[in-house]
């Protein structure tokens, strides 16, 4: 495994900050791996990053770098990793946790007039409520 | 005893079909629910965030139309909705304090702590009818018809709000209609939801995973209460197989659909005109609908 790095005074304030706004204590997580074999999204073979290493980088109190990477970001809240978690953490929470860190800094990640018309016109309201409510500010 | 029944905004536009179907399956079954007056969006998605209670306001604000009507229950069709309002709804009854601040931001609504109980209609069917019951009214059995119960996340996870712990009401319900349940290993899986707008193509690829595991156990329809689940596994089915061209064409209907047939309601209930055109043509073959339904 690459080495992290110890973790800096600011990076540890901001790992703490995403015990906050989720409410979980990701210190919890002991690398089961379980979430990652639940996750519906890992499963498609294009997220190269699963949610145990986004735990880990936490951890570790590396929260920029998990912000950067898709994981958070494709994270469809199925709750399907909760379920299997045996430290009984609410991971939907933690990557809400690292999306609201960057959204809350008024970034988008889906811009709502990228979205193709086509989609646009047939997606029911529900997609996009949803799509904007967890990927833009 | 009353039960306010709350639609949601997709039901009233794409989903036109899971809603008429529902309405008069429940007229058929002279089970009575009286449309909110006045509801808003439920939000679609459950607020995550410990610090956002903002978000909670406009799923509550609805529990708040529902008790004010002097409604014990909550009836809910659309599987997100009846997910963001339950989970609104224990946050109300069970966290005090956030309960105390969401109720002074809504200074001028009464103050609400959990009271009404948010209902699916699945569960609903089970408590007020049985599904014993429900058989014995099925005029149209749906005999030799496999069909795949795809219960989707949002009616079993997180655990606190799931309609049941295992999955069963599907399976249940589809027995008393006389169709044969297909299992599939997906069952419970994600579709990929709302990621659809913001990561098309996996979430095309976790829909096709669905849609593969129910064929391969050889369902020729599927069933979903989710209008989002039926936009990814139905409407984007031709997308679905561009990228995976072997992918065989699955009927997708909403559970309502099938049961307001079963029960001798009207085609025209059944809004097919909004589903995908396979769904039509798979009932017609049957002789269940006039091919021009």
């Amino acid at each position: 495994m690459q080495f992290l790095g110890t973790r800096s005074a600011a990076a540890a304030e901001t790992a703490h900050k995403i015990n906050e706004i989720s409410g979980q204590n990701v210190g919890r997580c002991m690398q089961c791996g379980q979430c990652s074999g639940a996750c519906p999204m890992f499963a498609t073979g294009s997220l190269p990053v699963p949610p145990r290493r986004i735990m880990h980088l936490l951890q570790l109190g590396h929260v920029e770098r998990a912000a950067v990477l898709e994981t958070a970001w494709c994270c469809a809240a199925c709750h399907a990793c909760e379920v299997r978690c045996p430290r009984s953490l609410d991971l939907p929470k933690v990557m809400e946790a690292i999306r609201q860190l960057t959204l809350r800094r008024n970034v988008d990640f889906v811009a709502p007039g990228a979205v193709p018309r086509a989609v646009l016109a047939s997606a029911p309201p529900i997609a996009m409520v949803a799509a904007f409510r967890r990927l833009t500010p | 005893m009353r039960i306010a029944y709350y639609p949601g905004c997709t039901l009233k536009l794409t989903a036109q079909n899971l809603e008429a179907a529902a309405l008069a399956s429940l007229r058929a079954l002279g089970l009575v629910v009286e449309e909110l007056p006045r509801w808003n969006c439920c939000g679609a998605v459950a607020s995550l965030a410990e610090d956002d209670l903002l978000h909670q306001v406009a799923p509550v604000r609805d529990l708040v139309r529902a008790a004010e009507r002097g409604a014990d229950r909550l009836l809910t069709l659309c599987a997100p909705c009846y997910n963001t309002l339950a989970r609104a709804n224990r946050l109300m009854a069970e966290d005090e304090e956030k309960r105390k601040t969401i109720n002074l931001f809504m200074e001028e609504e009464p103050d609400y702590a959990g009271q009404v109980k948010v209902v699916h209609l699945l569960d609903f069917l089970r408590d007020d009818l049985g599904f014993e019951a429900l058989a014995t009214k099925v005029v149209r059995p749906l005999t030799g018809l496999k069909v795949a119960p795809y219960y989707g996340c949002m009616l079993l996870r997180p655990k606190r709000v799931a309609i049941e712990e295992h999955p069963t009401l599907l399976h249940r319900l589809l027995a008393a209609l006389g169709a044969e349940t297909v299992d599939f290993p997906a069952m419970t899986d994600c579709c990929g939801a709302y990621q659809i707008l913001g990561h098309e193509a996996m979430a095309l690829d976790a829909s096709a995973a669905i849609l593969r595991s129910a064929t391969r156990r050889g369902a020729q329809a599927l069933v979903t209460s989710c209008p989002l689940c039926d936009y990814n596994l139905g409407a984007r089915q031709p997308d679905l197989r561009d990228r995976h061209g072997d992918l065989p064409e699955l009927p997708v209907y909403y559970f309502t659909q099938l049961l307001a047939l079963a029960l001798g309601c009207a085609p025209e209930a059944l809004r097919l005109d909004l589903s995908p055109p396979g769904c039509r043509r798979l009932l017609a073959e049957r002789g269940a609908i006039a091919a021009a339904t």
